[in-house]
């Protein structure tokens, strides 16, 4: 039984392309970037070529990209670095109660280094709207974080029009685009984010590597010392193989996002179908046509969350509740609990399903049938 | 009858050596194995571990060794409402209740039962001392090889209709012998000391714990004569036929408790081990569960009062509400009310219920209940 990948929203598997690119750099160009001699020219010319490619990828400049050891440090980066960097002009941010834990942990440990913070409420659909970053805005404020599409639900939150009514206010705007990148087009100009999060093993490309868009007028107060590499903001000799993989995966998804968008949308529309023709009761979770198609997430009525998961895993479908475990059981989700209440139902029913590279028409067709018996074993 | 390959065992894995052997010759035996763990409690140290993930980590180990896929599955709430209401319940009532004897009722071989079958489970297995006997349709309880660590006592709660869906792959050996498979196959986990005590509270003094969820209410210690020997910490503190921890000296001793009078909050204690006010001829026992045949007509059989006791000849006689009046051939010493009785016949578990009454000239003898 080969074992079918629903789960691209929580990593993806790498493509062939990438593991070349790394393979030869690995194999042949050992050199440390920072060294004065021919082996370090070598490897500082792929990283120059790398952030090239970040940076075009949202229409920025070569000087304002960051790599990083993933989204996570990217998110605690610029969250942490931007707050205590600019707390003499206030101490004050805004997020929301849907932002991904390295985003929402962080700001919690600036909460209690003395930041005040706004966490900003949704409802069932998931969204959040201008009015409440508007509403919630103060002279104060130093920073906004807000993800530009949820891990969980997929849905979009509305950065351009947010970005829009901070241009003129002092506040810096954050926003983890981690699950964005790749499927959504994204212009920093259009946006007016000064922050961005991007991930690189969410785009086929590997772990431990990421980036943070920073854009330079934002002063960022270092979270590690020792080195003068990424201008100081992330000392560390970098992975230069793990860097070019990146880019290269970057590539990929910037060649490939256009045809990836509509095989998604397929992917997505003929999962829901099959669950449908097979009588399955459930109801999809978050704002739909404000949604990625990569990322669905769907409420089966009268199940559990542990059993679910389990029983796909042993009939060969993984995907996941896009929440923390402990322990190895599932706690409720932080997201679905924001949109539903901790005790609802539905909180403790979804199931995230998230498509991507490992998949293909044939296979949607097969997971859905699976998931399908499975629910109708356990509700009928 | 299926083949083994297409017989699914979901074990209950603790992250102790028992379990993880348990899976292991489940595997060595040919069937589709998968481990899970359970999760009863939240316990977080000081330091912000939660005990839970370690275990969970040793079971990791285990299943990645055997090569068994693993789940986490979380019966906190089931644990909460069914057992530790109940433990601290017959607390509050001066009774001494016996946690494992309901979470294996109630959670082990109910919702976790419940949950391996949702998952496909033909059976599920964990690593108890105990022995099932199938023949046809008969399916029996017998005690586990290893006379110590037998745990039949614990399990006797089960009903027939479960103990089909039940394997105790280590029933037929000694500990021993245990310790000795998980080392000669390097699980993870042959090393680990086994857990003592109840799960729920750990390592932890047990006074403590206890006070953190029952108000205690400090009284008299007086002999049966109505002669004051001293102050107790609550009466909840104290079991019957206890000689440690009462803090008495002097004279006449050593001192035991023989019994509790929950209304005026008096422990009471009498001099000597064989003090003649811990014995007593028979006691009265509900919550009875039968594992095979309900018993309609009296009979003699032996019974447990404790975990690892020997066996005592009894007779029992039921009643028509119920519960049973069981009669000792021998006067028994420190009878405790909310401790389990278990009957057995020879090596066959006949089930098992709870003390209540504890009887001495056929009447209940007023200091003990």
């Amino acid at each position: 039984m080969t074992a079918i990948y629903l789960d691209h929203a929580a990593t993806t598997p790498v493509h062939p392309d990438v593991i070349q690119a790394m393979t030869a750099v690995l194999a042949e160009d050992f050199g440390n970037p920072s060294s004065v001699h021919s082996f370090g020219r070598k490897a500082r010319q792929h990283l120059d070529q790398a952030r090239a490619i970040a940076a075009q990828s949202l229409h920025a400049g070569e000087r304002d990209i960051i790599f990083t050891s993933g989204g996570t440090e990217a998110n605690n980066m610029a969250i942490t670095g931007a707050a205590f960097a600019n707390q003499e002009k206030g101490k004050h941010v805004i997020t929301t109660k849907i932002e991904h834990h390295a985003v929402l942990h962080t700001i919690n440990n600036l909460e209690q280094q003395g930041f005040e913070i706004s966490y900003l409420d949704v409802d069932e659909t998931g969204q959040i709207t201008v009015e409440q970053v508007q509403e919630a805005l103060r002279e104060d404020t130093i920073l906004v974080s807000i993800m530009m599409v949820n891990n969980e639900t997929g849905v979009i939150q509305p950065i351009a029009a947010i970005g829009e009514i901070l241009h003129d206010h002092q506040a810096y705007f954050h926003t983890d685009a981690v699950q964005a990148y790749g499927i959504l087009p994204i212009d920093i100009n259009i946006l007016q984010v000064d922050l961005l999060t991007v991930s690189s093993h969410k785009i086929n490309g590997p772990k431990g590597l990421g980036f943070l868009y920073s854009n330079k007028e934002v002063t960022l107060e270092p979270i590690q010392y020792g080195g003068e590499q990424e201008r100081k903001r992330r000392p560390g000799t970098e992975n230069v193989a793990g860097i070019v993989g990146f880019a290269k995966a970057i590539e990929l998804v910037q060649r490939e996002q256009a045809s990836c968008f509509t095989a998604y949308q397929q992917y997505r529309d003929q999962f829901v179908q099959e669950l449908e023709q097979q009588g399955v009761n459930f109801l999809i979770n978050g704002k739909q046509d404000q949604s990625v198609p990569s990322i669905i997430n769907i409420s089966f009525p009268g199940t559990n969350v542990e059993s679910l998961l389990m029983n796909f895993d042993l009939s060969g479908v993984a995907a996941s509740s896009g929440s923390a475990c402990t322990a190895g059981s599932v706690d409720p989700s932080h997201v679905l609990s924001a949109m539903f209440s901790p005790e609802n139902e539905r909180t403790n029913n979804s199931i995230r399903f998230s498509f991507g590279l490992a998949n293909d028409l044939d296979n949607i067709k097969e997971a859905a049938g699976k998931v399908a018996a499975i629910v109708n074993r356990l509700t009928k | 009858m299926k083949d083994n390959k297409d017989t699914r065992v979901v074990v209950g894995m603790s992250g102790g050596v028992d379990s993880s052997v348990t899976a292991l010759l489940l595997k060595q035996q040919g069937y589709d194995v998968v481990g899970i763990f359970m999760k009863n409690w939240d316990d977080t140290d000081e330091n912000g571990v939660c005990t839970a993930t370690e275990d969970f980590d040793d079971v990791i180990r285990v299943c990645n060794q055997i090569g068994i896929p693993y789940y986490g599955v979380n019966f906190e709430k089931q644990y909460w409402d069914k057992v530790f209401t109940y433990f601290l319940d017959e607390y509050k009532a001066g009774r001494t209740p016996n946690p494992d004897v309901m979470c294996n009722k109630e959670i082990k071989f109910k919702a976790f039962l419940e949950h391996a079958l949702s998952l496909g489970a033909d059976y599920v297995a964990t690593g108890h001392y105990a022995q099932v006997r199938r023949e046809g349709d008969h399916v029996e309880m017998l005690r586990g090889v290893d006379e110590n660590k037998d745990q039949t006592y614990f399990l006797n709660q089960l009903s027939e209709d479960v103990l089909r869906k039940v394997m105790f792959p280590l029933g037929h050996l000694p500990k021993a012998e245990v310790r000795r498979i998980a080392k000669e196959n390097n699980l993870a986990t042959a090393d680990k000391k086994d857990s003592t005590g109840i799960c729920f509270i750990g390592e932890r003094n047990f006074k403590e714990f206890l006070s953190e969820y029952l108000p205690a209410q400090p009284g008299k210690i007086m002999t049966l004569d109505g002669i004051e020997k001293g102050t107790h910490d609550g009466l909840m503190y104290y079991t019957i036929g206890q000689r440690q921890g009462l803090g008495i000296g002097g004279p006449g001793g050593p001192w035991f408790v023989v019994g509790k009078n929950l209304a005026d909050n008096i422990l009471y204690v009498g001099a000597e081990y064989h003090n003649d006010a811990l014995y007593s001829e028979g006691l009265v026992a509900d919550a009875l569960n039968w594992i095979n045949e309900q018993p309609a007509e009296p009979f003699h059989c032996t019974a447990k009062f404790r975990y690892r006791q020997k066996d005592h000849g009894v007779m029992v006689y039921p009643n028509p509400d119920g519960t049973v009046k069981v009669v000792f051939d021998n006067p028994e010493r420190a009878i405790t009310p909310g401790q389990a009785i278990v009957f057995y016949q020879d090596e066959v578990c006949l089930g098992g219920g709870t003390i209540n009454d504890v009887l001495k000239n056929d009447q209940p003898i007023s200091y003990v209940g």
